[in-house]
Parts: C-alpha cells; structure tokens; sequence
C-alpha cells in the first residue's frame, strides 16, 4: 500500500480490515510492529521554505537528504541533529522526515537547543479512523489549542499517520572546534560535562566514551567566537585536566557508530546526567557511551531485559536493537499507561496503527 | 462573550459544598463569603467579570488533590487559576465553579546545578524562578511580559512566551517535568529531571491545555547558564515594509538575535509621549539585541548594523553602555503602559509568518480607519507574533463591541496568511469563538478528545478554548 495524497491515505486506512506497519524510508526499524506494509514515501516533497522566516515544510515522506540539501543551499539546518539508524540497525533506504517526527529522533545538540519535537511547528495526519486534522502551523509561536504537535512527535505512528510536517530551522555554523579530556572516568567526565554545560560559552555537544577514556566538548559559530570560547572553555575545565582540540566526528557519536559491528541488544537510556555513572556501574553493559553532558546513555548488552538491572530509577530505556522477547519500550506507572491507552483508543479506536509497537 | 448557564444544582446545594471542602482544608483556605469572592471574579481580561461559588487556596498537592476528589465527587466545576494575569479569561469563573488558586503554593522544592533544574510549587511566580537561581548564575528562560507577577502554572496553562523565545523557545521547551492532580483526585508524576519522553509525550500536551486537563502542583524547570553579557542596537526605518526587510536580511544572515522588537509610528508615538525613551520619530523601529562576550557582540553587532545600514535607516543607534542599553528598552518595555495612558485597549496575539508583515500591517492600518478606531503595534519581529493594541473608550456604549469586532478581523487576517489566532497568550474564551476559523471540525474534535481521555466528565475549564456548540454536548453529558 503506497498513498499519493492524503485523501488516498484517508480511504486506505479507513478501508483497512487489519492492521497497517507505517513506513518512511524503513530505516529505523525497532520494536515490533504487525500488519501490512503502509508506504509513505510517495508522499514527498518540499511544499514550503522560507529562510528569512526560518520555516520549512514538508511531506512525510520526503527524504531527509533532501531537506538537508534544501536547507544547507540557504546555509541553514535542522538544528537537533537528527541521528542516523542506519549502520547501528544494519537498515537500508533513504530515512524520512516523517520517520524523524514520528520516532523524534534527535542528537548531541539535542542538550543545547532542544529535541526534534522542540522544533516541530506543525503536523498534518491521518487518524486510525481516517480522519484527516492538522495541528500547529508554520509559525514559531503558537498556543492555539492543544499541541497535537508535541503529542504526535515521538507517537511512532500509533496515534495517526503523518503526512506533513513543519519545522523551525536555524543558520548554520561558520565553524566548530571540539576540545578533548583524556583520561576521565565516568563520574570525573559528567563532573566536567556538567561545568561545560553551566558555563556561558554554549557547548553544542558534551560526550564520553569510557572505551577511550575521551570526553569531547563541541562550541559552535562565528569564527572569532569559537576561538575565545573555547580558550574559556578550557579555564573552566582545567579541574578536570588540559582539554586538547582534535577534529571529532560528531555523526560518529550521534549514530553510535562504536557498536554498529558489535553484536548484542543496544539500549538509550535517558536520565539525569548525575544518575548515570551509578546505573552503568549497575548494567554489566559490554560497551557504553554517553552523550547529552551524561544525560544519555547508549549501552550494548546481551540479551534479556537491562531493566530489571537498573530497577527503579527516574527516567526511562528504550530497546533500540534486539531480542524480540523484550519490551521496546519503558513501562508506565498505572495511571500514565491508563491515560495513554485512552489516548490511542480514541485516535485509534480500532488498534490498526502500528499495533503492538508502544503497548 | 458568552459563558453558559451555572448550574442550578450546583448553586442550591453550595453550603454542603463549602462545607465539604472546609473539611479537607485550613480555615482560611476556603473563600465563600460573597463580598470576597469578588477578588476572583476576572483575571487580567477585565471586561468579563462573574464571581465564583467559592475560592479554595491549598498549600500542597495533597489538598489540591483532596479539592478535586470533592468537586469530581459532587459534579462541581473547577476553575484552576495562577496570578489571574491571564489576558485571554482563562481564569475567568463560572457562577457554578470552584475556583481552585495555587498562591499560596511557591516554595522552591530543590535546585540542582550540575543538572541544570530547579523543581517549584507552581504558585511560584515567573521572576522568582529565576531569582531563586541568579547569584549562581543561572536564569529561567522564558520571560512573558508579567513576569513579575504570573504564576508558573499559568505559564504552563497557556505555554507562555516572551520577548526572548526566538533564542530559548517558551515554556513547553523549558518545562522537563509535572506533578499533576487529575480531576478525580489521582496525581501523576509526568517526566522529571531527565529528557524527552519513554512513551508519548503527555508533558508536551498538558502545557498549553489552559487549565483544562489537570491541575499542576509542582514543575522541574530547566534553567540555563547567564550570557556574559547583552547589548541592544536600536533602528528607525520611513516604512513598515523595509523595517520587515531588515529582520529577514538579518536572520538570513545567520545572526540569532535573542530579541528583535517592533514597534509601529502609533506606539513609538505614545511610549514617547509617556517614557520619553528618545527614540526617532518614524514609522517602524527595531530593537535587536544580541548575547556573549563584549568582542562577540561587538562582532555581532557590526554585522547587523551593517544589514541595518543597507536599508537608510532613520536612526541607527547602538548601545554603549547599560545606561544606553536600558534607554532603548525603556520605550518598548513601558509600550503596554503608554497606550493605557491614552486610552483603554485590548491587547491581540497572533502570529504571523515574518514574510507577511508589511502585508499585514498595511491591512491593520485600512482596517483601523473603517472601524474608526486607533491600533498600535509593537511585537515579537523575529518570530512574528504580533501584539496589536486596539483603542476604544470604555464609556463609550458599542465601543468594546466594536473594538472586538476589529480584533476579530485582525485575528482572522493572521490565520489567512498562514499563522494562528494566538501565539502565547492563550485561547480563554477571548478567542474561543474564533477557532473555527483556524480549525475544521476534525481538528478540534481530535483536540476535544483529548479532553475526554483526562476529564471525562468535562469539569476542568470547560467553558474555555473551544467554541460552546462545539463542546456543548461534552459539557452537557
């Protein structure tokens, strides 16, 4: 099943007899939908793009490479920094800007500016009763009712079908530098990530890999800028030792690059920075890494549920690879999982959208 | 504006109400005396007035989940309210309601600088967020123009603003987590300290649902590290269309102002004649302010003059000193205050595409003559949401109709370029009646929907946001 447009959408899911797999560019392929295939990648295209308002707007399905060409062309680009699946999932095809949305997919600049859902302006979809509602707009400030937006980002499909998308976009950077710790351990190096990240110098990026024992700050902007910032960044972290520059590769570490050839279930886990180096000390994790100034972990484990390591704690573990037994996502306490069951009920009423996914 | 009909049930069996709740609450938590529950009978959009049944002021989340069980029990509606600075009437009362206050609610639970949070009682109000962070270095981010007095559960309610957000974003970027008491006395712990959400996203939801999917008690604000330093540069420009020029050329440029203010010849006339701030008598004038280093904003600086320099301003002025800096605030920040002067006004908040601006002021202008009433403009440029203010004469028998018919149109002007009815005031029931033009009726009924899944019995706010035929049938169940 592969839509044009959104009325075609609309009478497919309305005819649907079972349940439907939403797919962009099947790129980020985890947990464990059921049901056909519902294709979305002949609903692409930029409909809309004004630099000096920085505003784009596209269909679901549009290639995120060509959002990026659209966007660089203008020097502009989608500032959290969207991670690629690809290599870490051993998936092919061309990821789609619906997919970003609809698993709200960010990156390392994620700590600084904000997630994807930060800067999704509008949505278009198609519910699981195919009813078409649009929520937002294209304008940066909008509270004019609930914001469907927010709610749709991150819904992975199970609350509606997306079929347009509008997003802030910010300039780009002239240049960046990435200073570099050697030898931290995991509390030493969130210590030292904290303090980069309470300093006035706008760390875009604050990441450690315990299996190098590097910790890497990225400062991003105007030449002149980046330069002084970095040479106070490097006061600030002179407790922690004598930060180096070395060109780093940042998409490396947003796609978790280090366990793409690793065999074993890949789990991120979001937490308050301070709690981490405590929960990895709990995990008996193969490899980790962290990113977002310790805020996220990335682990690579055997198989079997990590949660029931990490027990109760405050945040939440998503199964990004692996075994089919384990839940893919983080259990809710009672009352969140009865007021989202409610929400799916209505926008899905007859549990056709990528069932079995979230809950 | 239409409000609907109390209900008399709920009016006869009052005192077994008030009775009811003085049982759960201290003595001078519970306000039902007629002549003092007049201090709740409007909040900041003063022209609807209607005093409540009773006011209640919990100190904690416990009573205010005790509050609730009552009404919910009792089929009572409950009308949450922050500071009551709300310009939409989001916290305007029902005769049949509960007004449920969280004043006395401000304490500061925890602050945690190395994870960069501060965890409060929404009682608490904007400003004092951030003084409770300051001396350290840190800063609240979003900053509505009633700072001083708004209440961070408003904030939440109505997902406010400020002149600052094209840089930081409002409140919903800035909120990580709630402790919230649904209508039937449950209370729900959504997010925390970490980032994003494990399931959906309810946090992004319940900001900005207007009071109307539950009541927050406590909120874990992000809090950021203070810039070193800011600076304003102030521009006059002979027209509307080459002033709107200059803010594209600057953010094409790649510059990120935190702030870039507009001001049109009517307000830049009146902040005159009230704040004597110096500025150019022109058509529209720019502030735009920039972050960082002295050596980095004077970098920045230079760049934006030198777009600004391109387009034969009026006046180019930068600051030199915070003496400079706060002059070129002066005006803007006492606008609000300088119209009031001169007449009563009502204060509008759409947003519109930043391309659409010469287009829509040139309208504003024509539309103001065929109403005969005066408008100024003075607004948030950078991310287009604009704060016409209307003038009319109180006294004056029709004028207010008038005046909201002519808001009205502006509204629905700001929704046929491609923007939205409102961009951080809130719906309330000042633009209630309006979403149907910005929404279909699938639109709002997957919004009503949601209501249904938080507030079955439609208790919570339920006169506010959406049109009263659309939610009748709800509100009548």
């Amino acid at each position: 099943m592969k839509p044009n447009s959104e009325q075609d959408l609309a009478q497919l899911i309305t005819d649907a007899n079972g349940p439907l797999r939403i797919q962009g560019g099947g790129t980020r392929r985890y947990g464990h939908a059921e049901g056909d295939v519902l294709d979305m990648s002949a609903m692409s295209g930029i409909t809309l793009y004004e630099p000096g308002a920085l505003t784009i707007v596209a269909k679901a399905g549009t290639p995120l490479s060509e959002i990026n060409a659209a966007l660089a062309a203008e020097n502009q680009r989608l500032a959290f920094e969207p991670m690629d699946h690809r290599s870490l999932l051993g998936t092919n095809g061309e990821p789609t800007i619906g997919g970003v949305v609809a698993a709200n997919v960010s990156g390392p600049r994620r700590i600084s500016v904000g997630a994807c859902r930060d800067f999704l302006l509008g949505v278009r979809f198609v519910d699981g009763a195919g009813n078409i509602i649009k929520n937002g707009g294209r304008v940066m400030k909008n509270v004019t009712g609930y914001d469907l937006v927010k709610l749709l980002a991150g819904s992975y499909g199970t609350l509606g079908v997306l079929t347009e998308v509008s997003f802030k976009v910010l300039p780009d950077v002239a240049s960046q530098t990435t200073l570099v710790l050697d030898g931290l351990d995991d509390a030493q190096a969130v210590h030292a990530m904290s303090a980069a990240l309470s300093s006035p110098y706008e760390v875009t990026g604050a990441a450690h890999d315990p299996a190098t024992g590097k910790t890497r700050f990225r400062i991003e902007g105007f030449v002149d800028s980046v330069t002084y910032r970095a040479k106070e960044l490097a006061h600030v972290l002179a407790p922690f030792g004598t930060p180096s520059e070395e060109e780093t590769d940042w998409a490396a570490i947003r796609d978790v690059s280090a366990f793409a050839d690793q065999p074993g279930n890949v789990w991120r886990i979001s937490v308050k920075p301070s709690d981490a180096p405590a929960l990895v000390a709990r995990m008996g994790a193969k490899a980790v890494q962290y990113d977002w100034g310790g805020g996220l972990i990335w682990a690579l484990t055997g198989d079997g549920d990590l949660r029931a390591k990490l027990g109760d704690f405050k945040g939440h573990a998503t199964l990004i690879r692996g075994d089919v037994d384990t839940p893919t996502f983080q259990p809710e306490p009672a009352p969140l999982a009865a007021i989202s069951a409610g929400l799916r009920k209505k926008f899905d009423p007859r549990n056709i959208l990528n069932r079995g996914l979230m809950a | 504006m239409e409000m609907p009909a109390p209900n008399a049930s709920v009016l006869s069996r009052k005192d077994q109400i008030v009775s009811r709740l003085r049982a759960v609450l201290p003595d001078n938590a519970v306000i039902s005396d007629e002549a003092e529950t007049r201090a709740y009978e409007c909040d900041a959009l003063t022209a609807y007035r209607c005093p409540p049944l009773c006011a209640v002021l919990p100190s904690n989340t416990q009573e205010v989940a005790a509050v609730l069980k009552i009404c919910h029990e009792m089929g009572v509606p409950v009308v949450p309210r922050g500071s009551g600075t709300s310009l939409a009437g989001g916290a305007l009362p029902t005769a049949d309601s509960v007004i449920l206050g969280v004043a006395k609610m401000s304490a500061v639970i925890e602050t945690n600088y190395p994870d960069r949070y501060i965890k409060v009682q929404t009682g608490r109000t904007n400003l004092s967020v951030t003084g409770a962070v300051e001396t350290d270095g840190f800063f609240y981010a979003p900053d509505p123009s009633s700072q001083l007095a708004c209440a961070i559960a408003g904030n939440i309610a109505m997902n406010s603003g400020g002149a600052h957000c094209l840089k930081y974003g409002v409140t919903t970027n800035n909120l990580l987590g709630v402790t919230m008491v649904m209508m039937d006395g449950t209370i729900v712990e959504i997010g925390g300290a970490h980032l994003d959400a494990g399931g959906l996203d309810l946090l992004g939801v319940i900001c900005g649902s207007e009071g109307q999917l539950g009541v927050v008690t406590e909120a874990t604000l992000r809090i950021l590290p203070k810039p070193e330093g800011a600076r304003p540069v102030l521009m006059g420009y002979d027209s509307n269309e080459v002033a709107g020029q200059v803010v594209t050329d600057i953010i094409k440029a790649g510059v990120l102002p935190v702030a870039i203010e507009f001001m049109d010849r009517p307000c830049i006339e009146a902040t005159e004649a009230f704040a004597k701030a110096g500025y150019p008598m022109c058509e529209a004038l720019l502030i735009v302010e920039v972050e960082g280093s002295d050596a980095e904003i004077d970098a920045q600086l230079a760049l934006i003059m030198e777009i600004a320099a391109k387009h034969n301003p009026v006046e180019l002025r930068e600051a030199k000193s915070a003496d400079e800096a706060a002059r070129i605030w002066l005006g803007r920040k006492s606008a609000f205050g300088a119209m009031g002067q001169i007449n009563d006004y009502m204060c509008l908040d759409g947003t519109i595409p930043v391309s659409q601006l010469p287009y829509v002021l040139r309208r504003i202008g024509e539309m103001s003559a065929e109403y005969g009433l005066g408008v100024g403009n003075v607004f948030h440029a950078g991310d287009g949401n604009m704060h016409p203010l209307i003038l009319f004469d109180a006294n004056k028998p029709g004028d207010l109709e008038l005046c909201e018919a002519f808001g009205a149109d502006i509204l629905k002007l700001c929704v046929e370029v491609g923007g939205c009815l409102t961009g951080e005031h809130g719906v309330g029931i000042e633009k209630r009646d309006l979403m149907t033009v910005q929404y279909d009726p699938a639109d709002l009924e997957a919004q009503m929907a949601i209501k249904d899944v938080f507030d079955p019995a439609w208790l919570l706010n339920s006169a506010k946001v959406f049109p009263l035929a659309s939610s009748e049938a709800r509100r009548a169940a």
